[in-house]
């Protein structure tokens, strides 16, 4: 047993697979300790911000102030200002007006201001340019003048009469420390479409996902291992029967079976738990099968022979001449079956058809979620891509532990 | 020669041991039965060596295991110690066990890998009833049986069977039958997997054994000198059934059956010449 | 004297483990075969006789490795010749090698003349395949196979007749000497003798020139091959006629191996069985001296650090042993003598006198 582990543990692929899993189900115990909280807990009011740090704007305003005057501010204020149409337009302008733009590079913001800055002149009326675009070229400029101009934000509150009232102004060159800011959040995938933080609500879904597939992964391997030992072992009429309702099972494709059932129970009852125990009693029966063809070659060994003139039962020779021999490969099954697990939660909440949407989050629901709310076309990556990701490192760690697994106890069909 | 004659008289006036009148059994694949053995009679005496030879599909695996209660019989009635054998129950066949032990051809699957040596033989102590006894004696019944087939007992306790050489697991199983001192032993081909330097220790033993307690060795074997050499009687067997059978010296030296007289001259001897243009 | 077909020096070869560790399983191995003379290998399993076969076609793989020595063919030395030369020109042509379960290796969905026709067309890849056939014909008449084999699939044949094909297609291109690895082991004893009745055959016909057989049964090997030679942890030990090495075995362990015979036949149930104690040594270290010493019942203390040198009869038998052929013979009769007198069995080392009867 313990030469078996050494051997298990000296084996690259699991190593690399079992520390992949081993952090991911870190990361789900300490992070929940770190940010605490609930997960589905709505925090942004609108749909898919940005991953990045959000700091409190009006904190900031009320936050003591240095000033810096720094040569680039203005450059890299304009810079963010500036969208790309603006930046595309402002060239059309160029060569409507005949400036000479060879060489020039659009995302170089202070080439363009320099050229722009010299060569724009309301006055001029290019061919072909109707009133309302020299009108956008005006307001144009305008913006770009303001950001050089040196301008204040006067902050303002109602006062007794209901008039507005100076508080304070904050210049251009007002700057605040962040660590000084009562509120900064940090949200390193942003938020989803309900505005829930997508790190959070992530962790704990692949939590509820490896909790769902290994349940899963249990059920089914219960199942089908001691169907499998009894039809193997016991034969006959037992092994007929059991093979008939395997045979049923493997015929009507698992996922439909998946589906039909998943519908059939609701929405409202379908729990994590419940959810997981579905999956697990349509994807047993290859476990059945694979096992009792192990069986069958192993009860006509002559240790098991030798057992039954030793007058054991039935139960014990099961348990201690044909269980020990199939446990490794119970054991890979059981593995692949958890990852299967995983994937079938998946591939059934992208279909609307996994757990209750109000109680956990699970990486299915979460890719359903970016679906329904078109995360995928209005470019939101953050809200999918992650969960993408874990379910292909999750599986990904499960499969490799599997491969690993096989080379040590198959050496010979390796190699 | 005159010795071995008389010792075989006497056998065939000892007790019957085993006996079967129309063994029979089928095996149905689909529409196709096989006949794997077909109405056999044969009668083993008590201390009888007897050989049962036949080559590979012959059905001396399938009549063996119908012997020792493994597999149930098509038709045909086997005779226990002169009285009709009942193993209708768990208990009655726990009981028939208990006169009837194996050794099997290959030692390497013979035993549970997972279990220890220790288990093994102390297994066979549990099943003759002596579950409760000291664990002082245990140890002592262990040492003696494992010392009877030169084996040390202190060098195998808590080793697993995987550690030993083929001859010295398949010696251990003479050591399991030293145990459990059975009516009848069944030798299906114990020396078949083992070199030829080893087989002399592991047959010496099993006589020797036989001499110890008295039992009827049934040994089954494809090799026909092997079986003429240690045997009293041999049976020969043809596609399920015996086709020729008796004393050992009449059935190799002075063989009727067709079948009989060309697997003897198929067989390469050294006194003898091999009559290589007979096929 | 006639010429000699094939001649092997000082041949040494390796097995690397899965744990990097190397097994000298032939080490050192000379021997000589004249034109129409078979050599028959004897040994327990373990003792490095497949591995000498396999090291003997100059063919190497992983894990097998050649180390040094000559195999030199009918004047032709292979040894150093890289694998494509050696598959290209010296298999099938020079040294054809038939295993234990050849029979499996015929691809179940193929006629048997289309393995004939690949190994000819590999060999000369201009040849007509009408006259493959009837050559096919032509040699398969002469081996006494049915013509109707050649056009049947392989799983048509019994294992018997299957193994007799492989055995005829691999020596279609008449190689001058043939190595045959337990060729009739997995076969009931009716096809063992029409498998070697169709050996000798192509010895007398000239279709192999010498032939190695090796195999774990000792009556089979005394009626096959010309001489005997018996191997013992990677080392010949002992060399000679089949019937000096069977009736007077002079090493301690062919004499343990030779007296393991049984056979069917008057006087067997008088013989004595002895039993050679213990297990083939460790190859991947073996014993400095004697290499059987730790089994061998004469063994002197100088027999387990000195290597032991081959020695030779007068009538070119050899062998390897400390002891002269005078001396080790003056204890095999004493021996004799005292079993005669005391036929009961005696302790599991040692010649044992099975105790018969009642």
């Amino acid at each position: 047993m313990k030469n078996t582990l050494r051997q298990v543990f000296h084996s690259s692929k699991f190593l690399v697979g079992f520390i992949i899993f081993v952090a991911i189900l870190l990361t789900m115990f300490i992070y929940p300790l770190i940010n605490p909280g609930n997960p589905l807990e709505m925090i942004g009011v609108g749909t898919f911000a940005r991953p990045g740090t959000y700091v409190s704007l009006y904190d900031a305003a009320k936050t003591p102030t240095e000033t810096l005057r720094l040569a680039d501010a203005d450059d890299k204020r304009l810079a963010k200002q500036l969208s790309d149409e603006d930046r595309v337009a402002m060239v059309e302008w160029f060569s409507a007006t005949g400036v000479d733009i060879e060489g020039l590079d659009i995302s170089d913001t202070d080439a363009l201001l320099e050229l722009w800055r010299a060569n724009y002149d309301p006055a001029v009326k290019p061919k072909g340019m109707t009133q309302a675009k020299r009108n956008y070229y005006k307001r144009l400029d305008a913006a770009i003048k303001e950001v050089g101009a040196a301008d204040t934000l006067i902050i303002a509150d109602t006062g007794e009469g209901g008039a507005l009232e100076k508080q304070g102004a904050i210049t251009k060159t007002d700057y605040v420390n962040v660590g000084q800011v009562a509120n900064v959040k940090i949200l390193p995938l942003g938020t989803d479409n309900f505005g829930r933080d997508v790190l959070k609500e992530l962790v704990s879904a692949a939590g509820t996902s490896i909790v769902i597939g290994l349940l899963a992964g249990l059920v089914a391997t219960l199942i089908g291992l001691s169907l499998g030992l009894l039809s193997g072992y016991v034969g006959g009429i037992c092994d007929d029967i059991i093979m008939f309702i395997t045979n049923i099972f493997t015929v009507i494709p698992g996922f439909v079976l998946l589906i039909l059932i998943s519908y059939s129970i609701g929405q409202e009852q379908r729990g994590a738990a419940v959810v997981a125990l579905v999956i697990g009693l349509t994807s047993w029966t290859w476990t059945c099968r694979s096992v009792r063809s192990q069986v069958i070659s192993l009860r006509n060994r002559d240790h098991v022979n030798l057992s039954k003139l030793s007058g054991h039962s039935l139960f014990r020779i099961i348990l201690t001449d044909i269980l020990p021999y199939i446990a490794s490969y119970v054991v890979m099954a059981f593995i692949l079956q958890v990852s299967s697990g995983i994937l079938a939660e998946a591939q059934l909440s992208l279909l609307g058809l996994g757990p209750k949407t109000t109680e956990v989050p699970t990486l299915g629901l979460m890719m359903n979620w970016a679906m329904l709310y078109s995360a995928h076309t209005n470019g939101s990556w953050w809200a999918y891509f992650p969960v993408i990701l874990t379910i292909t490192l999750i599986s990904f760690s499960l499969n490799l532990m599997n491969t690993g697994l096989d080379q040590v106890f198959n050496p010979t069909l390796r190699d | 020669m005159s010795e071995t004659k008389a010792i075989r008289r006497d056998l065939a006036n000892a007790p019957s041991c085993l006996r079967g009148e129309g063994v029979t059994r089928y095996f149905h694949t689909g529409k196709i039965t096989t006949k794997a053995v077909d109405h056999v009679n044969f009668d083993f005496h008590e201390g009888e060596l007897v050989s049962i030879v036949g080559e590979s599909g012959s059905g001396k695996t399938t009549l063996s295991k119908m012997l020792l209660g493994l597999l149930k019989e098509t038709d045909g009635k086997i005779y226990f110690q002169g009285k009709p054998r009942d193993i209708s129950s768990r208990a009655k066949l726990k009981e028939y066990w208990s006169g009837i032990q194996a050794i099997f051809q290959d030692p390497f699957s013979s035993f549970n890998t997972f279990n220890k040596i220790d288990t093994v033989l102390l297994d066979c102590i549990n099943m003759r009833g002596g579950k409760n006894l000291p664990k002082e004696k245990k140890i002592e019944m262990m040492t003696e049986a494992c010392s009877f087939v030169n084996l040390k007992f202190a060098e195998l306790t808590n080793k697993y069977p995987f550690e030993l050489s083929g001859g010295q697991m398949q010696r251990l199983m003479i050591a399991r039958i030293f145990l459990l001192k059975p009516k009848i032993l069944l030798a299906d081909e114990p020396t078949s997997m083992i070199d030829a330097c080893s087989r002399a220790t592991i047959l010496d033993m099993l006589l020797q054994l036989r001499d110890e307690i008295g039992m009827t060795v049934i040994f089954i074997t494809h090799d026909i000198g092997l079986a003429y050499y240690i045997s009293d009687s041999i049976y020969i067997m043809e596609h399920g059934k015996f086709v020729e059978s008796g004393p050992a010296d009449e059935v190799i030296l002075n063989p009727q059956a067709p079948y009989t007289k060309r697997l003897i001259s198929d067989v390469p001897k050294i006194h003898e010449p091999w009559d290589l243009s007979t096929v | 004297m006639s010429k000699t077909m094939l001649e092997v020096k000082g041949l040494t070869t390796k097995y690397v483990t899965r744990f990097r560790e190397d097994v000298y399983a032939v080490d050192h191995v000379s021997l000589k075969i004249e034109q129409g003379k078979s050599l028959g290998i004897a040994g327990e399993s373990g003792c490095g006789k497949s591995t000498l076969a396999l090291s003997l076609m100059g063919y190497y793989f992983p894990p097998l490795h050649y180390m040094s020595g000559d195999i030199i063919i009918d004047g032709k030395n292979i040894s150093g010749m890289n694998p494509d030369d050696v598959r290209k020109n010296v298999l099938g042509t020079e040294i054809a090698y038939i295993p234990q379960a050849a029979m499996n290796a015929l691809n179940p969905t193929r006629k048997i003349h289309k393995f004939i026709e690949d190994v000819i067309l590999a060999h000369d890849p201009k040849a007509n395949k009408k006259e493959i056939y009837e050559m096919a014909k032509g040699r398969f008449q002469e081996l006494g196979l049915p013509l109707e084999a050649l056009d049947k699939h392989a799983v048509e044949l019994s294992g018997g007749m299957k193994q007799r094909v492989v055995i005829a297609i691999s020596t279609i291109l008449k190689p001058k000497v043939l190595i045959a690895d337990e060729p009739s082991s997995a076969l009931d004893v009716t096809s063992q003798k029409m498998v070697i009745k169709m050996l000798r055959d192509m010895m007398d016909k000239g279709f192999i020139q010498a032939m190695i057989f090796i195999t774990h049964e000792l009556p089979l090997l005394y009626n096959v091959t010309d001489d005997i030679m018996v191997m013992y942890a990677g080392q010949i030990v002992e060399r000679g006629s089949a019937k000096q090495m069977v009736f007077d075995p002079v090493h301690p362990y062919s004499r343990g191996l030779m007296n393991s015979i049984l056979v069917p036949e008057e006087g067997t149930r008088d013989a004595k069985l002895t039993a050679i104690p213990g297990t083939p040594p460790n190859l991947k270290r073996p014993p400095a001296g004697c290499r059987f010493a730790e089994r061998c019942r004469y063994a002197k203390p100088a027999c387990f650090y000195n290597q032991m040198p081959v020695l030779e009869f007068e009538d070119g038998r050899t062998y390897r042993c400390g002891m002269t052929v005078d001396e080790l013979r003056e204890i095999y009769r004493k021996e004799d003598a005292e079993a005669e007198q005391a036929p009961a069995a005696s302790e599991g080392d040692g010649p044992v006198r099975l105790t018969k009867g009642v």
